[in-house]
């Protein structure tokens, strides 16, 4: 294997693994930055995955090569309903963000199989999809020497719409309207009422948003890399997610990149089989690196960086 | 004529059984400064949040220029020209200066916020009213006067021209108050309508063309602003007020407390207490005058054993207690009464017995062998709060269900009743009304007449000139001068302050 393959391969598979844990992470930073913790990452990817897995296979027929695509927008609309249960908790009831978002990870899991069951005849895993989001050399863009046969050649488009995403996310987070209120009610909430700026709205806005991306990250996680729905489909990506999002300093940009940095350690157990030196490594090193760097990463960043100065706690408006 | 700005009739506010203000009767002209005094707990802020909008009436009626208003949200109010500069700051941190006041109100274009347009408008108010911010830096890193400023022009900014201040000067330097009074009388000569609330007298009748009383929540009377300060604090009170505070001629006593070279640093190894020295003896009272931030924290932290000490030393009663614990300082005949009464004095959810106890309740007649005596702790709570007046339901209510006011007694009762021959107290009349500061006062002195030291931290200049035998002025974490109070003007002590050298201040001050 020359470096040309060998560096297509390990981006290509980088990317791939890291597009679910951008556009979740970006939906966790919408959420924090408005102040609701959102430890549900989790529960609402494995929605997120459960929703596009049975559109792709029901109505795959009907839509053909669309389906895929159509595929995230349920995942994406499944995850919005999921995170009502969050933001109405969190928001209304005041409940702990921490424990309405371990419900959600607790009960996606549950329910999910529970629904696979329902609709799949009993079986607790789902049939390998027949149209899944394949990777796909971009034209034009790959026909740039050397980098374009890397970067864009068999390529995860949704990592690059990941990364559009994450730039769009940071200019509206800082030059619009919209993005100075919903910060604001995640820094200063009392600041924000006394400013006629609706503290629940806009802290609804970013829990929906959570729900959105992370349906998304779930959707795309099941169809572009385990390509069909069972319990083991989300293992942990909800967590990096929250994980990339910290350690990206609650900032869309420092998200995204961290997504990219676990998405590549995901890719490692891939990657290492073509690496002669690393080869001999046994398999299981691979398998447990991405969580295993996810707690390093944790434990040396976590601490230093700052999260919104209201994030994790409620609201309540006088009358 | 004065035109009326702001009628209010009837106004009336519950809190479940609690009326927070009963039937209150108002005019607010515009161009006039019109002052609402209270003492904590009157309900001047509840009147003043039901007119921005914060609050909902619960009956009665408020005109806004002659218009029946219904203000449900801080919305309305804007939409009606009412702004409030509030008393803890509405300000978020980590945004600048120029998002603060636009937050709201943003001026877009193309679905981009005008940071450009609306730094021009902002400078230009700015100018205006000679109110000097830095609009590119984040409220994080300007002074609490400056955050102030930048609170008055976001209420500016929406064209707001009716200004309510609620208690503005609390955390301001003399000279920033003056120039707050100069601005409030400015805009109420371009005919906007101003409110304070406010419960210092002397500033009130400086600045305010009426003054309305109210205690309770019922409106006592609106007098014209040339009132006598007594008159005024005996209408706010409802008894007669003793503003006097007699200090006793007391013979010099040994040194109690004694600092030397100080210096106090945290984690990241920044020096908050600078090569500190400080003598007090028995029988005064030093007051430590400087504004918030330059080092007393640390200072009393270091001396009490709750922050460790860098450098130099510390004697107490001639005993080296440099690097004493907690409990060593106390056991060696320290009372400490914190400038936070939430965070360091009280344990909140605990009730009034066991926080009584905190001090003693491991020794006689407390404890014995290990066993707390909870009948013994009852009986000397029961004789304490008596004695000290600390006004409770019931011995087993939350310290955190005490007004302001009685958990600063309670603290007062567990700290002075130990007969300590040190009392350090730090702002201990900060946020009280009159009544209570009277009390806590009269508390002060008599430990001071019994032979004891008192070491009075305060940001409150009147408070330091009134009790304070000698006062020392800290900037920075390092005394810059100190002197008889008798020798040393309140201009002199404000220039002190911000770190100017007793002979420059004096010499400052004498040119004038």
């Amino acid at each position: 294997m020359n470096l040309d393959t060998l560096l297509l391969t390990v981006i290509s598979t980088s990317l791939v693994y890291s597009a679910p844990l951008i556009f979740t992470a970006l939906g966790g930073t919408f959420s924090e930055r408005s102040g609701i913790v959102n430890v549900g990452l989790e529960g609402i990817m494995v929605m997120g995955a459960f929703g596009s897995v049975v559109f792709n296979l029901k109505m795959g027929d009907t839509f053909g090569a669309l389906t895929p695509w159509l595929g995230l927008l349920v995942g994406g609309a499944i995850g919005v309903l999921f995170s009502c249960i969050h933001a109405v908790a969190t928001i209304n009831w005041r409940t702990d963000h921490i424990i309405s978002g371990t419900v959600l990870n607790l009960m996606a899991p549950a329910l999910a199989v529970y629904l696979t069951k329902l609709i799949f005849d009993g079986r607790g895993q789902t049939d390998i999809l027949q149209h899944p989001l394949a990777t796909v050399t971009i034209p034009g863009l790959s026909a740039i020497p050397f980098i374009g046969h890397i970067f864009f050649t068999n390529t995860s488009l949704l990592a690059y719409l990941g990364i559009g995403v994450a730039i769009l996310s940071w200019w509206v987070l800082k030059y619009t309207k919209f993005g100075l209120r919903l910060r604001s009610v995640g820094e200063h909430p009392e600041a924000a009422d006394s400013l006629g700026i609706s503290v629940y709205k806009y802290r609804y806005i970013g829990v929906l948003l959570s729900g959105f991306l992370g349906g998304i990250g779930g959707a795309v996680m099941a169809q572009s890399i385990t390509l069909n729905f069972s319990a083991t489909t989300i293992v942990g990506q909800g967590f990096m997610s929250l994980a990339a999002l910290v350690f990206g300093k609650w900032h869309p940009i420092g998200a995204m990149g961290a997504a990219i940095f676990f998405g590549f350690a995901q890719s490692l157990a891939i990657i290492g089989k073509y690496v002669p030196v690393i080869a001999s490594v046994p398999d299981v090193w691979f398998t447990i690196a991405p969580y295993l760097i996810t707690i390093i990463v944790v434990v040396l960043f976590i601490g230093r960086s700052k999260a919104p100065a209201a994030d994790g706690t409620t609201f309540i408006k006088s009358h | 004529m004065a035109e009326p700005a702001i009628k209010v009739t009837g106004l009336t506010k519950r809190f479940g059984d609690f009326v927070a203000n009963d039937h209150l009767d108002l005019t607010i002209n515009f161009g006039e400064v019109h002052a609402l005094l209270g003492e904590n707990g009157a309900g001047k802020t509840t009147m003043m949040n039901m007119l921005s909008g914060i609050l909902i009436p619960t009956s009665g009626t408020i005109e806004v220029r002659g218009k029946a208003a219904h203000l449900q949200s801080a919305k309305d109010a804007t939409a009606l020209g009412i702004g409030m500069v509030h008393q803890h700051f509405m300000l978020v941190e980590n945004f600048s200066v120029i998002d603060n006041i636009i937050l709201g109100a943003e001026p877009t274009k193309g679905g981009k916020i005008d940071r450009t347009k609306a730094k021009k408008d902002i400078m230009a108010l700015s100018e205006k009213y000679r109110l000097r911010i830095e609009p590119d830096a984040k409220i994080e890193d300007i002074s609490v006067g400056m955050q102030q400023r930048v609170e008055i022009l976001k209420v500016l900014y929406r064209q707001a021209d009716i200004l309510i201040f609620d208690e503005p000067t609390a955390v301001l330097t003399p000279q920033e108050i003056d120039e707050l009074l100069d601005i409030m009388r400015q805009l109420a000569s371009e005919g906007k309508a101003v409110v304070l609330i406010s419960h210092k007298l002397a500033e009130l009748r400086q600045v305010a063309d009426v003054i309305t009383i109210i205690r309770r929540g019922k409106k006592i009377d609106t007098v014209p602003a040339s009132t006598s300060t007594a008159e005024l604090a005996d209408k706010m009170v409802g008894r007669h007020v003793n503003f006097a505070r007699e200090r006793v001629p007391m013979p010099e006593g040994a040194p109690v407390l004694e600092v030397k070279d100080l210096v106090v640093e945290d984690k990241d190894k920044v020096a908050h207490v600078r090569d500190l020295s400080l003598m007090l003896r028995g029988g005064e009272i030093l007051g430590l005058a400087g504004i918030d931030g330059n080092g007393q924290s640390e200072f009393v932290k270091a001396i009490t054993g709750l922050l460790p000490v860098t450098a130099g030393q510390i004697l107490i009663g001639g005993k080296d207690l440099t690097h004493a614990t907690p409990r060593e300082v106390t056991e060696a005949s320290v009372g400490h009464i914190p400038e936070d009464r939430q965070r360091f004095g009280l344990v909140m959810p605990m009730d009034l017995v066991e926080n009584m106890s905190l001090q003693t309740y491991y020794k006689p007649p407390l404890s014995h062998h290990g066993v707390m005596d909870t009948k013994v702790m009852v009986q000397t709570t029961e004789q304490l709060l008596d004695d000290y007046d600390v006004r409770h339901a019931n011995l087993q209510q939350k310290a955190g269900d005490l007004s302001g006011g009685n958990q600063q007694k309670l603290i007062i009762a567990r700290e002075l009743s130990r007969d300590p021959q040190l009392v350090i107290a730090m702002n201990p009349t900060r946020g009280l009304d009159v009544g209570a500061i009277e009390f806590i006062h009269a508390q002060l002195l008599k430990a001071r007449a019994a032979g004891h030291a008192v070491l009075l931290i305060s940001f409150e200049l009147d408070e330091v000139r009134q009790l304070s035998d000698r006062i020392a002025v800290i900037h920075n974490g390092h005394i810059v001068g100190e002197s008889a109070t008798s020798d040393l003007t309140e201009q002199q002590i404000g220039l002190m302050m911000t770190g100017e050298t007793l002979e420059h201040a004096k010499e400052a001050t004498h040119e004038n």
